[in-house]
């Protein structure tokens, strides 16, 4: 029996098959996945924000896209996981409320997800499936024996990427 | 900086039960006359959350909830969070609407519309009351409204917190129906700074 690997907001889990992992109700977060198909480890890393330098409290690593991804990488190497061998997934970075004068903070969905990509880009790891954006939330799972990341939304209907 | 919501008196938390409850006294008022039942409320929680907890207190992040959101401006910024689980949402607006129990099964134009009225009403009353407790006078905005997973809608006030620290100061209150048919949980979340506005104001 697989097992089912809660992962919380600002949190990250990894593991190997044939664990899944799962982060329940993403608005503007998003869940980044890391994926090694040869020895099927991967992590699935939940963030709220996109940049450490720029919020007064930053010790929780995994509550941003820049520090979490380097951690959990990190991590995911020290298990045997192979850099070049990583593919990334991502879902998430929702716009809930529709604001006309949305600021900055309104629309940090989107920014997490363009903090999330450069990120990947800059450590050369491939993004080979992404969901962002709209205005509904996400559940969202990595099946780790076979990379498969499922997204679930409530009426915009479930898919897999 | 970041956590001094954890270092709170115990009677700087019961201050804040206490606008709570004037407040959301004020709300449960407004909404039985609107409704005409009478509605119960409980005493209002305040409780000094882990982010990643915040939306266990409604049922785990992926309930099917329907928030009603305002961003309050003054000198004490906070966020109003309205939530009502689906089903009670339906109710309700069976009752605003003059609908059979039931009738309702999903929201059109209308039914948001009319949520998001009961949502602006409700904050009208907390924050008067507010106000004549504090002082403090605050402006919500316009509602906006989402009908999604618990998670997402409260990750929008949530991020705004991430960035100053990783605890939630929550002033919660439900409110029931008599018959139980209408559960809601009323969230006042204010920003990290106007915390010791609010109690500055009341002396505490």
């Amino acid at each position: 029996m697989p097992d089912l690997v809660k992962v919380g907001m600002a949190d990250y889990k990894v593991g190997r098959a044939p664990d899944i992992l799962i982060s329940y109700g993403l608005g503007s977060c998003i869940g980044i996945s890391l994926y090694d198909p040869q020895t099927k480890i991967g992590g699935l890393l939940h963030i709220m924000l996109p940049d450490s330098s720029k919020s007064r409290s930053n010790e929780n690593r995994a509550k941003f896209a820049d520090t979490g991804i380097k951690d959990m990488l990190q991590e995911l190497i020290s298990m045997g996981a192979v850099k070049s061998r990583l593919v990334a997934k991502l879902a998430g970075g929702a716009q809930m409320f529709a604001f006309a004068n949305a600021s900055d903070i309104m629309r940090v969905g989107l920014r997490n997800a363009a903090a999330s990509k450069e990120i990947l880009a800059s450590l050369s790891i491939p993004v080979v499936g992404e969901d962002t954006g709209g205005n509904y939330g996400r559940t969202v799972q990595i099946d780790l024996a076979n990379g498969v990341y499922k997204v679930k939304t409530i009426d915009k209907g479930d898919k897999e990427i | 900086m970041s956590d001094d919501i954890a270092s709170l008196s115990p009677v700087q938390m019961d201050a804040l039960r206490e606008i709570g409850n004037v407040g959301a006294g004020n709300s449960a008022t407004a909404l039985s006359q609107i409704i005409n039942r009478r509605i119960d409320m409980d005493v209002p929680r305040v409780s000094i959350v882990p982010l990643e907890e915040v939306p266990e207190l409604v049922g785990g992040p992926d309930t099917m909830v329907v928030g009603v959101f305002l961003r309050v401006y003054g000198k004490a910024p906070s966020n109003i969070l309205f939530l009502l689980p689906r089903d009670s949402a339906f109710y309700l607006v069976d009752m605003l609407m003059g609908k059979k129990h039931g009738d309702t099964q999903k929201l059109d134009f209308m039914d948001e519309s009319a949520l998001m009225e009961i949502g602006n009403i409700l904050s009208g009353a907390y924050l008067n009351a507010l106000f004549n407790f504090t002082n403090i006078s605050l402006l919500p905005s316009i509602p906006a409204l989402a009908m999604d997973m618990a998670g997402a809608i409260l990750s929008v006030v949530l991020v705004q917190l991430g960035q100053m620290g990783d605890h939630a100061l929550v002033i919660e209150t439900e409110f029931k129906t008599e018959d139980d048919g209408i559960k809601g949980h009323f969230f006042l979340v204010p920003d990290p700074g106007s915390l010791e506005i609010i109690l500055q104001a009341v002396g505490v």
